[in-house]
């Protein structure tokens, strides 16, 4: 088996047929870790023995005739924002560090039990802030496809690291764009799923009702093989959704099936997503997709999501509210860094705040304190509450006139280290194609389709309605079936 | 001259729900010495935690609204209420603002006899906060067993005019508390706390004068004291002419004065918004329905059936102040004991030997109401005197025997055995024969007659059949 | 016309606990002052007559039974204390301080 570019499934597959033990399968990708990701930053931390530990119980379990698991042997990836029981999680912040959960996530723990070997910790932005993970207060991670450029984020280790074949697959979460602007910017698959589609127990939280964990895969089913196992209602988590399981592996190769897997399919297209000044090459990408997408039979119509304009706002106002309020916590008592110089307990807040928290953690939490003060609420969060079900309902509205929606993910390619962390509203402003799904709770994937000429990945990204993923995968099967882009390698830089 | 000064109070009083989990997680409310020995990741706000809520709490939550005569909303939510304090894990409080599961609503007492009803703003459920310790030498302490049990905040309208009103509604809400079986209601263990505004305004003004808040008040007593002292100080104040600041203020009850806290700590932006990890909560009429079928008969109507059937206020106040008791009591009554009699012996001696009401509803009381009602009768019919009823009931208690068995296994039916009784008398009357022959002339001597003869048998023996038999022999 | 002002990102660090230097505190207004220029474009938003969006769940909340389930040890839950003194967290002394119920306590 060649690890760099296997795809997860075709691990899987031959774990499950006995052609390859987990053990090795894992001792590959962790000898790749080993030589490659100093140069990438993606892991912050490896977990060479307890994956051993868990490879060797999924080929024992295969030996002793049992099933493995629809994920046997899948090396993964963790954000470092899903505990994991044991292992030290941070979020990349300093306020975290050394901080050692005495539980686990639901989403490690199925994944786990699936099958799947868990190889380690990867980098992040800073508490899920940030659009570069170059708020990552430990280190920066680097885009495989170009050393010089940031891999996106926040889930930018996650994106980097399947994208340089250092796991593959990854766990992410995705806020505002977390999970696909860097899988955009890498060249791989995301998909953030349904708001409560995949419990949120255990994953550190950054805006309640925003926060999505999800997958990332070098395939479109390689992203639906985890989500299957990483969905399901969970009595921990008040918001999970009852409803049963997608056959999402199903449909996204049900896309690959035929001369035209999306005959009867409608495809809309947002004219606000598409504006005048957009960057060229990521416009001719995504129209070059569209062409395709309609020769395998989709009918391209357009939409209108006339309230996209309010997103970024609408996004900002909501998130770094909640922000504020689920940041609270960390004030060194109960976990994590403690000032060494507390003289009273208000400065044991403060100092321990003002010293653990990144400058991205620190604006957020001002700015949620601001608009959710008396007096300040009605004009700015209640705002935004209001402007938010607007948002949701121009997506329901749209999907009576078509099955899903198709954009670019980022208006950007990768951009430079120091580009655009010097202002913050400029990276905010990258969010724009990706937060609107996030503020309606609808899914959406993105997967590669081009690169510049620059030779940076350029992302297609599919909305769904609620509970709508299979859609979205069956059309990001049949694109992938018919293009190449997903089997291209990154560079390799040992 | 002096102002004639109006008191007005409100209350905002915590109850502690006994439910057997906490509210958002699975940790036992039932914590022991131990500290930090009943929490889990949710209720310590580890990173990644959330809420799920405890249906048992919404249950109680509903019932005890219902009992108050609340609206009950079809579809209330939870909110966040941000402070920074050690005991506090999340560095917010979930509780409800803007749509409270209960409003409106009264409660209702008798204060000195006349009936009160002291309307409630709201009643809403939240989650309870650990114990800060203050240690010595600049450090303290915390303690997150409690963090997150169940309570309920029952806020009520500015609609009490006195410190003993005061008191005697926080007891009220006690009682309710403790006939819903929802809490202990308990003061001096914290499963009962009370807030209290206080304000004064000129008797007949409409508007509302500036207000203090008053917190460590941990039983009725304190509750009275120290709004007591509080009024007074107002009243001080404000006959001078001067302002009263708007603050919170300690009650040391060991000094007897409320103090001001640190005015830093005063000014509070909870920024309030709704919890987004937990949904709207819907109780639907299927459920409200069932809920009130629950409701036992409330203290109130209890009391009024009470006077009606003949007891005395004092009597019927002290047989709804626990639901155990009324209980009893109406067992006993439909057990075939009368009323007022039955209302005695529980009173005099049930009450006087149990340290807590609440035994009378143990599945192992010594005397089940089934055998008071007995023991009652026999007495009605003549049967025993008062006297040895009551040594017959202290046998009852301490051995656990029904009267009757008692009565029969002691021989005490000698005394009703009237021809025991008639032999009885005759000895006294023939040891007598001096005073037998002074009755006809002076009929005082039968106390002494009675007497005799109720020494003679021990005590035992009907003091109207001996009158009676004492009579006739002595003509 | 600047939206905050750096007397307001003093206080409003107060209120979050974040101690903040000099530098902070000047760059904390310029960006926030720019980030409150920019969503005051949804002023022009007509909302009225629409619904608060607080969930994207259309489902209302689950409830749990009410039964216990084993608590962390007291090990395990002071595990990760930056500072512990026997079964307890410590912090610096508290001065009893705001919060909803009466929970001041003195016990030595």
């Amino acid at each position: 088996m060649d690890a760099r570019g296997a795809s997860l499934v075709s691990i899987v597959d031959g774990v499950r047929a006995g052609a390859v033990s987990a053990r090795e399968v894992t001792e590959q990708f962790l000898d790749r870790v080993a030589r490659l990701d100093r140069a990438l930053g993606c892991y912050l931390k490896v977990d060479d023995v307890g994956a051993r530990r868990r490879a060797d119980a999924v080929d024992a379990t295969r030996k002793a005739g049992r099933d493995p698991g629809p994920l046997a042997g899948a090396p993964i990836g963790i954000k470092d924002i899903f505990c994991m029981r044991g292992v030290e999680t941070t979020c990349a912040s300093k306020i975290l560090r050394g901080f050692v959960p005495p539980y686990e996530s639901t989403v490690t723990a199925r994944l786990e039990a699936a099958g799947a070997v868990a190889l380690g910790k990867l980098n992040m932005d800073e508490f899920a802030m940030g659009s570069s993970t170059e708020n990552s207060s430990v280190k920066p991670t680097r885009n495989p496809w170009s050393t010089a450029h940031v891999p996106g984020g926040s889930s930018g280790g996650s994106a980097a690291a399947v994208a340089a074949s250092l796991c593959a697959g990854a766990t992410g979460t995705d806020t505002g764009g977390s999970i696909r602007q860097p899988a955009a910017l890498c060249g791989v698959v995301g998909m953030k799923p349904t708001y409560g589609r995949v419990s949120r127990y255990g994953v550190i939280a950054f805006a309640s009702s925003l926060d999505h964990p999800g997958p990332f895969g070098r395939t479109v089913e390689d992203a639906a093989a985890l989500l299957e196992v990483m969905s399901g209602v969970d009595p921990l988590d008040a918001t999970s959704i009852p409803a049963a399981v997608g056959a999402y592996r199903r449909a996204a190769r049900a896309g690959r099936e035929g001369p035209t897997p999306l005959a009867g399919v409608r495809l809309g297209v947002p004219t606000e997503y598409f504006q005048p000044g957009m960057d060229a090459e990521i416009e001719a990408a995504v129209r070059a997709a569209l062409d395709e997408l309609a020769r395998a039979g989709a009918k391209i119509v357009p939409v209108s999501l006339p309230h996209t304009k309010y997103a970024i706002a609408t996004y900002y106002l909501i998130c770094t509210a909640e922000a504020s309020s689920n940041l609270a916590r960390y004030d060194g008592v109960r976990y994590g860094l403690r000032t060494a110089e507390a003289r009273s307990l208000e400065e044991l807040y403060t100092k321990t705040r003002g010293e653990g928290f990144g400058a991205e953690p620190k604006r957020r939490i001002m700015l949620g304190a601001y608009v959710l003060r008396a007096g300040y609420y009605e004009a700015y969060y209640g705002k935004a509450l209001r402007a938010r079900r607007k948002i949701a309902d121009d997506f329901s509205a749209a999907f009576t006139a078509c099955d899903a929606i198709v954009t670019p993910t980022s208006p950007v390619p990768a951009f430079k280290f120091g580009e655009r962390i010097g202002d913050p509203l400029q990276m905010y402003l990258a969010d724009i194609l990706t937060v609107a799904p996030n503020l309606a709770g609808v899914p959406a994937l993105s997967q590669p389709c081009g690169f510049t000429k620059s030779g940076l990945p350029i992302g297609l990204q599919i909305i769904g309605p609620a509970l709508g993923e299979e859609i979205c995968f069956r059309v990001g099967g049949a694109y992938e079936s018919r293009t190449d882009w997903h089997t291209r390698l990154a560079p390799e830089v040992a | 001259m002096a102002t004639d000064w109006e008191t007005v109070i409100g209350l905002e009083v915590h109850v502690q729900l006994a439910t057997r989990s906490k509210i958002f997680s699975w940790s036992s409310t039932a914590f022991g010495a131990e500290p930090n020995s009943a929490t889990d990741p949710v209720c310590l706000g580890m990173p990644g935690t959330l809420p799920v809520l405890n249906r048992s709490a919404v249950e109680s939550a509903v019932r005890l609204g219902m009992a108050a005569g609340c609206t009950i909303r079809a579809r209330c939510r939870f909110a966040r209420k941000h402070y920074f304090y050690p005991d506090l894990p999340k560095g917010f409080q979930i509780s409800q603002f803007d749509e409270p599961i209960c409003e409106g609503g009264a409660i209702k007492f008798r204060l000195k006899g006349e009936p009160r009803a002291i309307r409630l703003t709201r009643i809403h459920m939240e989650e309870d906060a650990g114990k800060n310790l203050h240690a010595a030498a600049g450090v303290s302490f915390v303690d997150y067993n409690r963090a997150g049990v169940p309570l309920c905040e029952i806020v009520s309208e500015p609609d009490v005019r006195s410190a003993e009103e005061a008191a005697e509604y926080v007891r009220a809400v006690r009682t309710l508390v403790r006939y819903l079986g929802i809490g202990d209601g308990n003061m001096e263990e914290g499963s009962l706390r009370c807030d209290a505004n206080v304000s004064l305004r000129p008797r007949g003004s409409e508007k509302y004068g500036t207000k203090t808040e008053i917190k460590n008040m941990n039983s009725f007593k304190n509750v009275r004291d120290a709004i007591e002292h509080e009024v007074k100080r107002q009243a001080t104040l404000l006959d001078r002419g001067e302002r009263i600041i708007q603050e919170t203020r300690l009650w040391d009850a060991s000094r007897g004065v409320t103090q001001a806290m640190r005015s830093k700590e005063q000014a509070h932006d909870y920024r309030y918004f709704p919890e987004p990890d937990l949904p709207p909560l819907v109780v639907t009429e299927l459920e409200q329905v069932a809920l009130r079928a629950s409701l036992p008969e409330l203290p109130e109507d209890r009391f009024a059936r009470y006077t009606r059937e003949g007891l005395s206020p004092q009597d019927a106040g002290v047989l709804v102040a626990d639901r155990e008791t009324a209980a009893y009591f109406d067992a006993t009554v439909a057990a075939g004991a009368p009323a007022k009699r039955a209302a005695n012996w529980l009173i005099n001696e049930l009450l006087a030997r149990v340290d807590d009401p609440r035994k009378l509803g143990e599945a192992d009381r010594p005397v089940p109401p089934t055998a008071l009602a007995e023991l009652v009768q026999l007495v009605e019919d003549g049967t025993l005197s008062g006297k040895l009823g009551k040594d017959v009931f202290a046998k009852m208690w301490a051995e656990r025997r029904a009267a009757k068995e008692i009565v029969a296994a002691e021989g005490l039916a000698q005394a009703f055995d009237s021809g025991a009784l008639e032999e009885a008398c005759q000895r006294v009357v023939a040891a007598h024969p001096d005073e037998a022959g002074r009755f006809k002339t002076n009929p005082k001597l039968m106390g002494f007659f009675v007497g005799a003869v109720m020494k003679e048998t021990g005590g035992k023996g009907n003091p109207k059949a001996v009158n009676e038999i004492l009579r006739r022999l002595l003509g | 016309m600047s939206r905050i002002t750096a007397d307001e990102v003093r206080e409003l660090a107060i209120l979050a606990r974040l101690a903040l230097s000099e530098q902070e505190v000047a760059r904390m207004t310029v960006d926030l002052d720019a980030i409150l220029d920019y969503v005051d474009a949804m002023r022009e938003l007509d909302t009225t007559g629409v619904e608060p969006m607080t969930h994207a769940v259309p489902f209302d909340c689950p409830l749990r039974a009410d039964q216990t389930a084993p608590s962390l040890s007291v090990d395990e839950a002071l595990a990760n204390a930056p500072r512990r003194e026997a079964s307890f967290f410590q912090v610096p002394r508290i001065v009893p301080g705001p919060g909803g119920s009466s929970t001041v306590e003195d016990e030595s």
